[in-house]
């Protein structure tokens, strides 16, 4: 639990690297022959950044926070998190994954899942519950400590996901389309959710979606990816401010970006048939 | 009571057939046996002879039921005549048999499921110790087990042993191997210990598996038992008093001992049923 060396760097202009991907490639064997996931990946994410991977299914975006996540490993290339190896990031806790279904433990209550993390790195019963209440109310849920998953919506349930992401305070966050499976008008409320959590706790956010204007509106960086190979064909640098109302997604600078990357992807599905 | 009609209609049927079964399976012996004797019957008469005989080819349901009745409620329990006792005596191994099979079934499944090798080397013998019929192993585990100093209550439990413990090994293998890859990954990204993971998630993911996989076994335990008391020439149980009952012809005697039997197979189904739910209700599964 000690905070990597690394990301320490004294009043310099320069935002600390916290995932950097040289020339990565990444090739499942399987019975139909080898599928390239990843091939030649070249991205850096500064700290703080709130970055967005978009691309259809099979670009490899979920790989890629896979392969940060050290639950795959790259055939080629190097990338390094926190300035380490993924699995040596993985070991010191540096990041919390959000999957894209809730994945809590059915028989666990919410107050227990997001103590699951802690119990496994060995916190006191009185950190675990401090913690456990401060997160709860971070994502807003606060008085559903003692429900069991069923008992609580599907954006509910993913909100305590989250909850059990930031529990241990990693500051490297990363989401699998979190919000996939939610109806829009729930996934409108908690991508605004998300913004204020992120500004509120500065961290690093590295988030999987299919959706264009989920991409946008959260972003500070996106990246635009196509499939076979899998690839990256664009990385957009967002030029919105900070600062995001839900309406933002009406104003031109929004949809110019957007209008980007839907000519990334385009560009991308060509290579398609 | 629409719950209890369809079950009592396929009971009513069963009973009437019984009756019909008992009169025409008894009714050469009595036909006989009136024509020695010289006595003339009614019909009517006849049909209740056949039903009253005291060791009939085939029991009417109702002797089965009086004697049952006689023989749980009207004695000491203690004495060797009721059924309760030899229930009981029963129960006993086949509970103790039900709690070795069980451990040794999580045992075994917890090995499979952490050791590759013993996936490979120990489930083929597993099948196969299952394909041995039982009343050909019983004596030699009896037998073995006399030669050693043991007997009594072990070798009959060792016998439920031998059958409860494979519902629940594979059972629990099925079980500990079921959490999704999403909860598995979860677990990874906390760098968790196998110890974390088993003990955090998959013993917890295995319940229901161990809960349906508990109640096949004890009612093989019970067999086991029974099948037990067989070759131990025991003097008690449910086993030694159908063995008892087939020597000495006592027929209506084995057809009450089959429904003690019965009663405490579906005793030990039910409570283990019941504890499975109070289980999972514990561990807040969502109410059906």
């Amino acid at each position: 639990m000690n905070a990597p060396a690394s990301t320490v760097m004294p009043a310099s202009q320069e935002t600390p690297t916290v995932v950097e991907a040289a020339d990565l490639s990444l090739t499942f064997q399987t019975n139909d022959g080898p599928v390239h996931a990843l091939s030649d990946v070249n991205l850096t994410i500064g700290k703080g950044e709130f970055v967005s991977f978009i691309g259809p299914s099979g670009c490899g975006k979920t790989t890629f926070l896979r392969v940060i996540a050290d639950l795959e490993q790259p055939t080629a290339g190097n990338i390094s998190v926190n300035g380490m190896t993924p699995s040596a990031a993985r070991e010191s806790r540096a990041y919390g994954y959000v999957f894209q279904a809730a994945a809590l433990y059915p028989w666990r209550t919410i107050n227990r899942n997001v103590a699951l993390p802690l119990e496994i790195m060995g916190l006191s019963k009185a950190e675990q519950r401090s913690r456990v209440a401060a997160t709860l109310e971070l994502v807003n849920l606060t008085g559903f400590e003692k429900k069991f998953p069923w008992q609580l919506s599907g954006g509910m349930q993913q909100r305590a996901s989250i909850a059990r992401a930031l529990a241990f305070d990693a500051d490297l966050l990363l989401m699998d389309e979190p919000f996939g499976a939610l109806d829009e008008i729930v996934r409108d409320h908690l991508n605004e959710q998300l913004l204020e959590l992120w500004a509120r706790t500065e961290k690093t956010i590295c988030f999987v979606t299919h959706s264009i204007p989920e991409a946008v509106y959260l972003s500070t960086k996106i990246v635009v990816m196509s499939p076979r190979p899998g690839r990256v064909t664009d990385v957009i640098e967002s030029t919105l401010p900070k600062e995001r109302p839900l309406d933002i997604r009406e104003t031109p600078e929004f949809l110019k970006i957007a209008h980007r990357v839907r000519e990334g992807l385009r560009a991308g599905q060509s290579y398609d048939d | 009571m629409s719950r209890y009609l369809p079950v009592l209609t396929i009971l009513a049927g069963i009973v009437a057939v019984w009756y019909l079964g008992a009169y025409f399976m008894n009714a050469p012996f009595q036909r006989n046996m009136n024509e020695r004797t010289g006595t003339e019957t009614t019909f009517a008469e006849f049909v209740g002879q056949t039903m009253s005989q005291p060791k009939p080819t085939l029991p009417a349901p109702h002797q089965v039921a009086v004697n049952f009745f006689e023989n749980t409620f009207l004695r000491k329990v203690t004495s060797g005549r009721s059924l309760v006792y030899h229930s009981w005596v029963t129960l006993s191994s086949t509970l103790l048999g039900f709690l070795f099979g069980t451990v040794l079934g999580i045992l075994i499944a917890v090995g499979i499921v952490h050791v590759l090798a013993l996936e490979r080397s120990l489930m083929p013998w597993i099948i196969a110790s299952q394909t041995i019929p039982i009343l050909a192993l019983a004596p030699m585990i009896v037998v073995v087990l006399a030669a050693v100093g043991l007997t009594g209550l072990i070798p009959k439990a060792l016998i439920s042993t031998y059958l409860s413990f494979f519902p629940v090994a594979v059972g629990m293998v099925k079980g500990l191997r079921s959490p999704e890859t999403a909860y598995l990954d979860l677990m990874h990204t906390y760098n968790a210990s196998r110890a974390d993971v088993f003990w955090k998630l998959r013993l917890p993911a295995s319940v229901p598996f161990l809960f349906a996989s508990m109640k096949v076994a004890v009612a093989a335990s019970l067999v086991g038992a029974i099948v037990g008391e067989l070759p131990t020439g025991a003097v008690a149980g449910i086993g030694a008093k159908l063995l008892g009952g087939a020597y000495y012809s006592q027929t209506i005697d084995i057809f009450a001992a089959l429904v003690a039997g019965s009663i405490v197979a579906v005793l030990l189904v039910t409570t283990v049923g019941f504890v499975g739910r109070m289980t999972e209700r514990a561990m807040g599964v969502r109410p059906a």
